[in-house]
């Protein structure tokens, strides 16, 4: 029985590596070794060149397409946490005749997935003018129903006892804020901020309808349109996209226990 | 009165933004919605409910809603029965029980640009040296054109395929924190009185126990599986555009109110408004499942 389960496990387990073999087989190989009739199951020598080569290809802005993709990710992650922070421990702790009004316009949205508004939110954006603009990247992104959600929950539980001590001590809202409450929940933090940053890495529609002029192309944007037009060199795109994960292996390998976390609170609301 | 200070400088920016990029916006689709709107995002001529009446008798709009639906008819059981035996194979392992969750959860760090890579030009790219086709060939099998193929319809398998290997190890972790939350004492209780460690058990106690993350789980892969748009994009499209069949709600969507056809965002807001208040349904009919 316990043979069996590790059986099944281990065929599961490579099937899920597969995809992630080929990125690295066919972005270090040559064109012809993947191109063959015949398998290879690994490239003779690893050609270490297509990395210069792909960082001088003019037709692929890869450096400034991940630069792009850096600033978007880091400014939406702490500009959600900061801003949906804020909200959600209002919500959850001072008292206010509209407080129950901001919640449901909060909860309303939980309802409406962002994506399918894309055609609306487009519309504003543009008529603000920021197509082609960081502004229009990073912050329709910001504020996060869902987020400022999940934070009122957290902090509908926390310890009142930390708050009352921090009163007494004559800090007022904003005081117990940023130097009782924060820094206590520092774990919570960081799980939703990790989901943040890789839902930010990771999205495509938003940027493909904003970011028209090349210069701001996220590097999902880039790789997608490599993909899709005639001429591609697929050594380098493989390439590309082994660069493109890169950063997001590292995120997970290294803050796997906060991922797992934010995946468990965002995933379901109790 | 300082209870009211320190509340609008705590909600006051997020409700600000709040309006401004979630609810100007939907106002003015709504608007827009009732009005003739090409090429400009400002309302031209009142067309009254032309636009609607024209999404809801749109062939293709209606189409669009008819491959969401056979998406979510495959990719959601699928990835729910998957998602589940594999939680449950993890958690009853110690040894290496790190090493196979992370495993599972390692794809949720590709964007589906990557996956729909991978997907279309190594393992399905229809010709004789992919993956897919190369194992074919083990077995003496013709290679097959998989995203091109319509058919059969090969293109499906490679659709659903990708959003499971990407998807899975998201709801395998809600399953495997679902499983942890479980009293042990059931189990041993259930010992007790005579029931079988496997298949009594799993019927009797850990389905039960695991309703709410089951309904949370479905729910959300059909949410998911409503806003698909990456993988179609990115597997199907080529400079020549996209094909004219398997465009999900919000591949038409694009293509109508941004495509190179001229932007018309009466019809896309008609359209948009008509998919939220389908979604926005769903949601609530599931809300009063989930509390009932």
């Amino acid at each position: 029985m316990k043979v069996l389960r590790y059986a099944a496990l281990s065929v599961a387990a490579v099937l899920f590596l597969i995809p992630f073999y080929l990125v690295l087989r066919n972005g270090l190989a040559t064109e012809q070794e993947i191109t063959a009739p015949s398998w290879t199951l690994w490239p003779q020598e690893i050609r270490w060149e297509n990395f210069a080569a792909l960082f001088s290809n003019p037709a692929v802005p890869m450096v400034r397409s991940m630069v792009n993709s850096l600033v978007v990710a880091v400014l939406q992650t702490v500009g959600q946490l900061f801003l949906c922070g804020l909200a959600g421990y209002g919500l959850a702790r001072i008292p206010h005749r509209y407080s129950n009004v901001v919640l449901y316009l909060v909860i309303a949205t939980l309802m409406i997935p962002a994506a399918v508004t894309f055609v609306p939110t487009f519309v504003v954006v543009s008529t603000l003018g920021w197509v082609s603009d960081l502004r229009g990247l990073v912050i329709p992104g910001l504020f996060s129903g869902f987020t400022t959600f999940l934070f009122r929950q957290y902090f509908l539980n926390f310890p009142r006892e930390l708050e009352e001590a921090a009163r007494i001590d004559g800090l007022g809202h904003w005081g117990t804020y940023w130097r009782v409450v924060v820094p206590n929940s520092k774990g919570f933090f960081a799980a939703l901020g990790v989901i943040a940053f890789v839902t930010s890495w990771n999205q495509f529609l938003w940027p493909l309808v904003i970011a028209q002029d090349q210069d701001s192309w996220t590097v999902q944007v880039a790789l997608s349109t490599f993909l899709t037009s005639q001429s591609i060199d697929v050594v380098q795109l493989f390439l590309a996209a082994a660069v493109s994960i890169a950063p997001l292996v590292v995120v997970f390998v290294a803050l796997q226990r906060f991922l797992v976390r934010g995946v468990t609170e965002t995933g379901i609301k109790d | 009165m300082r209870h009211g200070r320190a509340f609008w400088l705590f909600v006051g920016p997020f409700a600000a933004g709040l309006l401004v990029f979630v609810y100007v916006p939907i106002g003015w689709s709504l608007l827009l919605s009732f009005f003739d709107a090409r090429n400009t995002v400002t309302p031209t001529e009142f067309v009254g409910l032309r636009n609607y009446a024209d999404m809801l008798t749109d062939a293709p709009f209606l189409r669009s809603l008819g491959t969401f639906s056979l998406f979510a008819l495959f990719i959601v059981p699928l990835t729910f029965v998957l998602a589940l035996a594999l939680a449950l194979l993890v958690n009853q392992i110690s040894f290496m029980k790190a090493f196979f969750r992370s495993v599972f959860f390692l794809p949720t760090a590709c964007s589906y640009v990557v996956a729909s890579l991978v997907w279309k030009l190594s393992i399905f790219n229809g010709v004789r040296f992919g993956l897919a086709n190369t194992v074919l060939g083990w077995f003496g099998a013709e290679p097959v054109a998989w995203t091109v193929s319509t058919s059969p319809p090969w293109y499906w398998l490679v659709l659903v395929t990708l959003r499971l290997w990407l998807q899975l190890g998201f709801y395998l972790i809600l399953f495997l924190a679902g499983l942890q939350r479980i009293p042990q004492h059931l189990y041993e209780a259930a010992w007790i009185d005579g029931a079988g460690r496997g298949w009594q058990t799993l019927r009797y106690i850990t389905l039960p126990q695991l309703r709410t993350t089951s309904v949370a789980v479905l729910l959300l892969l059909l949410i998911a599986a409503y806003q698909a748009f990456d993988e179609f994009y990115n597997v199907l499209g080529t400079d020549r555009g996209y094909p004219p069949f398997a465009r999900p709600p919000l591949i038409y969507l694009y293509y109508t109110a941004l495509g190179s056809g001229g932007q018309d965002f009466g019809h896309g807001s008609a359209g948009a408004v008509i998919l939220t208040l389908l979604i926005a349904g769903v949601t609530l009919l599931q809300g009063r499942v989930i509390t009932r």
